[in-house]
């Protein structure tokens, strides 16, 4: 598995100007993506989590500032104009967002986007070529091909949001950000377009960066997960391991919070994501961590690779020889109120 | 500290038995305007029956848990017991009052004891009305006191019981200055500081994070036992139901389709729909996922519901008296050519008309004919998807397959019934599959 | 009005415990965003106050200011000015026809505009508002005839209905004294083409903020539709008030100036007013006598525009389609997190 990744993003910062200060959504993140590999990328809301996505497409506001790199097929993105970057993005970069209500052309037929889409990204084809390639993606999504010439008001919701998955796919892009796809979603339709996108690394080989708050999603649908906590990558790995030994320990409450059919007992995190235009000292979570030791406000950890590859910036897992002597103690805290929280 | 669901069902005291809410044969329409083609056509668009035949009874104490899809109904149920959309027939028992006719006049002391919490809470509360004014605003509106110091007393309070603490620091806030939770909270605290009897909870925390989630449940959970409230929680997601609920109402297409003991309900589903929906819930733990086998399609659009039973379309059990008809046809030639891309597309395309006219709730379906091509080969199409997969539940609901001018009639079983509620064990099931045993009611 | 405006802080995020409460909260906060605003809209809306603002002043201290009164034909002494004189420094902006001084009429013509004006978008709003609040929220038959009488006479063309109405009510106000009835009559006269502006307004908004949660949360808590309508939906639909107020008083001083040009409006015994003076000078501008002209029409202009841009930038501002999200520039600092080997203190981003 030495391929050379797909995307790879280099301590990458996002930071929004406010009249508070920077608002500092993403702040040194870095990960690699593989031919047809998902990637979930798993927080709370407003960890940054939607901003590193954009940012990562380069569709940010103009307000938001840049730093770091994110390098697809060896070119940098952060420094591409932005011609360059609409170029890319439909036949190599793709995006899937959250509602699919409001992103279709209530006044065009099914038909008609995806001709557009083909025509304006490969004038080459033919019409006819043009429409089996519609037809054939679409199906791949489980759109019969005698919905084709239908409008959007005639699909329900899961239907219209395979069909944006369609569009995003038709022109065989490299990497999709794919933005809770399925949150606006019922669950059983949720389950159908999650079985969907594992189909599409089989038949796509396109790599997904799955944004996503439900943790269950992620351990359906992505060989590895990313768990984001107030701008950073707490921790990330393969997701069999990660959720069967989560190494952080917000990994760790995280995965006790969620509420799922073998839920016994209710369990939840103190306290709430921090501010980020200012973000606690150190590492950003020991305000709400159970295990924070001494050392945790006072030093930002490195990334750590543990013995099962997962890759964890957290005191717990050293290195060691950098923790200051008597940092290992237990830090004393302020409790946390109830309200206290996201 | 976390309350474990045991410790929550203690029995009720023998006085607090008898029940706070009874609904009978619920029924909630809402007419069509019907689209612009329709109107110009003349054709009536006719009605959606949001809520159709419903009924149940709730006693003091108890969490009754309405789960379903969106369309389902679930949210409507939730806002005709409060009365705040009209009935279109049966009766609403609150109290042992019947509240069905009651005039809006009659109704608003009675709102003192029955109250709601909505989904979203960024929007549920008014954006221009501080956290104190709108939480203490019903002590107000039922005249119980205007004094500002008793409000702000019993504001504060509320927000003690509901962990808005320190409760000064959240008096004068407004809505936009809270979070998603914080708001929730705020949101319960109206809804208890007249200390309400029932509690209509309208998915309560599906907009929150999940971290969030868990905090929210467990407020409801206390407040519960604290104030001995009775909830109806409206929701579609089955794992919170199943940590939340005493009894639990499945819901389909504005029917109720199981309904139990919210133990039996998880532990032995009937349904097939339900057994589907817990099929679905993601799983985070890697051990525990169970492997999909998800029913095809969506929940169809409720101004034309399927004949027979309403889930048989997407049922995986599903056999021959259970509706079929020509929409189904229509389905399963779809699927056909999803499955056959290359080889029958295009040709059978060809052979087959327009599809769209089998798009009529009917039993008996003509496949049109294609331009230039016979019925004979329609039929033969039919025959080839017949042998590709002749377990088709459809099939067994085919009584006759004939050639006419226009093409092939394909005609269904008209024997078809639509599933009452049949007692299945400890559970109220509207499928077929139990049609030997009683009727409930 | 235009000061507090302008009042700094009132920021969003700190309300400060000691804020006062009550109905007009929802208003004040409805205004914040105005002393948030930055950039072009800000200065629109400085230069637009500068312009009203001088107006006002005008209108108000008029006997300090003019040097005569707009009726006076003839000094202290008796001796009668000249008849139209140019601008000269007994009579800054020259003589008119009637031999007044031209610079009196501005000044106290400012008078009359602003009262009029104020007086119509005062009745305007007062019916206009109410009518959309219950229109809206009520819906039904009620709501649709009304709709229909309110499109009714937006269709007709407005100069005409206020010189319609304007003849009706010649001569009816004399009660509160002859020189106020005409500005009375006036003002009535344009009201009536401005209320179903307030009208529409406010009904499209209470339409959509009816279906809003916190609305149905309000009649779940037994709420009063007339509770429901004054705490609930006034306070969130009031913020389209300032804009349609301050574009509809530019539109009402150019219906007043087309009423007094065509001699229904205030009559010259009663006020001075600008309309009328432009017409009374058109017969002598080909005669190369310009300044009873020019002086008028550009009060005229300069109050119509201060009013136009003080509009437009309450609409940039508070209209929350046109809001753009605040962001301001941002440098990225090398935070060096991984090795700070102490606590960092409070840092801050944005250095612009």
């Amino acid at each position: 598995m030495t391929e050379q990744p797909v995307l790879s993003v280099r301590d990458l910062k996002v930071w929004y100007g406010t009249a508070r200060g920077a608002v500092r959504a993403v702040d040194g993140v870095s990960f690699d993506l593989r031919r047809g590999e998902t990637l979930g990328l798993v927080g709370e809301s407003g960890c940054g989590k939607s901003t590193l996505g954009r940012g990562v497409l380069g569709l940010l506001p103009d307000a938001a500032k840049t730093a770091g790199s994110v390098l697809f097929e060896g070119r940098d993105l952060t420094t591409l104009s932005r011609r360059e970057l609409r170029a890319l993005r439909g036949p190599q970069l793709g995006l899937i967002f959250q509602e699919p209500m409001t992103r279709l052309n209530p006044l065009m037929r099914i038909s008609d986007h995806f001709l557009e889409t083909l025509r304006t990204h490969e004038p080459d084809l033919s019409k006819t070529q043009m429409r089996r390639r519609a037809i054939e993606t679409l199906g791949a999504m489980g759109i019969p091909p005698t919905r084709f010439t239908n409008y959007p008001h005639e699909f329900s919701g899961g239907m219209r949001q395979r069909i944006m998955i369609a569009l995003a796919l038709v022109l065989n892009p490299k990497f999709v950000v794919a933005d809770e796809p399925t949150t606006a979603l019922d669950v059983l339709v949720e389950a159908q377009i999650l079985s969907i996108l594992s189909d599409i690394k089989r038949n796509f080989d396109t790599a997904i960066l799955l944004i996503t708050h439900n943790l269950g999603i992620i351990a359906e649908s992505c060989e590895r997960v990313a768990v984001m906590y107030a701008g950073r990558i707490a921790e990330a790995g393969d997701a069999r391991a990660v959720f069967a030994r989560p190494a952080h320990p917000y990994t760790r409450e995280l995965l006790a919070s969620t509420i799922s059919l073998s839920t016994t007992r209710l369990h939840y995190i103190p306290g709430a994501p921090p501010d980020l235009v200012n973000p606690p000292p150190g590492c950003r979570f020991h305000p709400r961590c159970p295990d924070a030791m001494q050392v945790c406000p006072m030093r930002h950890p490195p990334t750590v690779t543990t013995e099962l590859n997962q890759q964890v910036d957290c005191w717990l897992h050293g290195p060691e020889e950098l923790i200051p002597p008597g940092g290992t103690q237990p830090l004393e805290r302020e409790a946390i109120r109830v309200a206290d929280e996201a | 500290m976390s309350p474990t669901k045991p410790d929550l069902a203690a029995p009720a005291t023998e006085a607090d038995r008898h029940e706070l809410l009874r609904v009978d044969d619920l029924h909630v329409h809402f007419a069509l305007r019907g689209g612009l083609l329709q109107r110009f056509t003349g054709r009536s668009s006719g009605a959606v029956k949001a809520v159709d035949g419903v009924s149940f009874a709730l006693r003091r104490g108890e969490v009754l848990g309405v789960v379903g899809e969106s369309g389902s109904g679930k949210t409507t149920l939730g806002r005709a017991i409060l009365r705040t959309i009209p009935i279109t027939g049966g009766r609403v028992r609150f109290e042992g009052v019947d509240i069905t006719d009651l005039r809006e006049s009659q109704l608003r002391p009675l709102r003192q004891r029955m109250q709601m919490v909505f989904q979203d809470p960024n929007a549920s509360l008014n954006p221009a009305m501080d956290l104190l004014t709108a939480v203490g605003h019903p002590l107000r509106i039922h005249g119980i006191t205007d004094d500002e110091d008793q409000i702000r007393r019993r504001v504060a309070q509320a927000f003690e019981t509901v962990g808005l603490a320190p409760v000064d620091q959240f008096l004068h806030k407004y809505p936009s200055d809270l979070s998603g939770g914080q708001k929730q909270r705020a949101v319960i605290a109206r809804a208890i500081i007249l200390n309400p009897r029932l509690l209509v909870a309208d998915e309560p925390v599906s907009m929150l994070d999940m971290s969030v989630r868990a905090k929210i449940l467990q407020l409801m959970l206390e407040l519960k036992q604290e104030m001995n409230l009775t909830y109806v929680y409206v929701t579609h997601d089955l794992a919170t139901a199943k940590f939340f609920c005493d009894t639990i109402a499945i819901m389909y297409l504005g029917r109720i389709v199981e309904y139990g003991p919210a133990e039996e309900i998880y532990a032995d589903p009937k349904h097939p729909y339900t057994q589907s929906l817990l099929r679905a819930v993601p799983e985070p733990d890697p051990a525990k996922s169970v492997p999909r086998d998800l029913p095809r399609g969506e929940v169809p659009d409720a101004a034309r519901p399927p004949l027979g039973c309403s889930f048989h379309p997407r049922c995986p059990k599903a056999f021959e008296i259970c509706g079929w008809e020509s929409r189904d046809l229509r389905d399963l030639l779809e699927r056909h050519w999803l499955a056959h891309p290359d080889d029958g597309l295009d040709q059978s395309r060809r052979v087959v008309g327009d599809v769209s006219a089998l798009d009529q709730p009917a039993l008996t379906a003509t496949v049109p004919t294609g331009g230039g091509h016979s019925s004979g080969e329609v039929a033969e199409l039919l025959d080839r998807i017949k042998a590709d997969d002749p377990d088709e539940p459809l099939w067994s609901g085919v009584r006759d397959v004939r050639r006419s001018s226009g093409g092939v009639d394909v005609e269904f079983r008209d024997d078809c019934v639509d599933p009452p509620l049949y007692r299945v064990d400890q559970q109220d099931v509207a499928c077929l599959l139990y049609r030997d045993n009683p009727v409930t009611r | 009005m235009t000061s507090e405006f302008m009042a700094p802080g009132g920021g969003v995020t700190e309300t400060p415990l000691a804020v006062r409460r009550g109905r007009f909260t929802g208003l004040r906060r409805a205004i914040a965003p105005v002393a948030q605003a930055r950039g072009l809209p800000k200065w629109v809306l400085y230069i637009g106050s500068v312009l009203v603002l001088m107006f006002v002043v005008f209108a108000i201290f008029a006997p300090w200011i003019s040097p005569y009164s707009f009726d006076q034909y003839q000094d202290s002494h008796g001796h009668r000015f000249p008849q139209s004189a140019p601008p000269s420094p007994q009579h800054w902006f020259g003589t008119n026809i009637m031999s007044t001084d031209v610079f009196s009429h501005i000044v106290y013509g400012s008078r009359t505009a602003l009262e009029v004006v104020v007086i119509a978008v005062v009745i305007s709003m007062v019916i206009g508002v109410p009518l959309g609040l219950f229109s809206g929220y009520y819906g039904g038959p009620f709501d649709r005839f009304v709709v229909l009488v309110m499109d009714a006479m937006f269709a007709f063309p407005s100069l005409l209905l206020a010189i319609l109405i304007a003849f009706l009510l010649r001569g009816k106000f004399d009660f509160f004294g002859a020189s106020f009835s005409g500005i009375m009559s006036a003002a009535i006269s344009i009201t009536v083409i401005y209320i179903p502006q307030y009208f529409r307004v406010i009904r499209n908004s209470v339409i959509s903020v009816r279906e809003e949660p916190y609305v149905e949360a309000a009649r779940v808590l037994g709420a009063k539709p007339r509770t429901v309508i004054a705490r609930y939906v006034f306070g969130n639909v009031v913020q389209n008030v300032p804009v349609i107020a301050t574009l509809n008083a530019a539109d009402a001083l150019l219906t007043l100036a087309g009423l007094g040009f065509l001699g229904y409006g205030v009559q010259p015994t009663e006020a001075a007013e600008w309309g009328y003076d432009l017409q009374r000078a058109l017969g002598e501008a080909s005669g190369g006598i310009w300044w009873t002209s020019v002086f008028p029409g550009l009060a005229i202009v300069l109050l119509v525009t201060g009013l136009t841009l003080v509009g437009e930038s309450l609409n940039d501002m508070l209209n929350p389609v046109l809001r753009r999200r605040q962001l301001l520039p941002v440098k990225i600092t090398n935070t060096e997190i991984e090795l700070a080997t102490e606590a960092p203190t409070e840092q801050r981003g944005p250095r612009d």
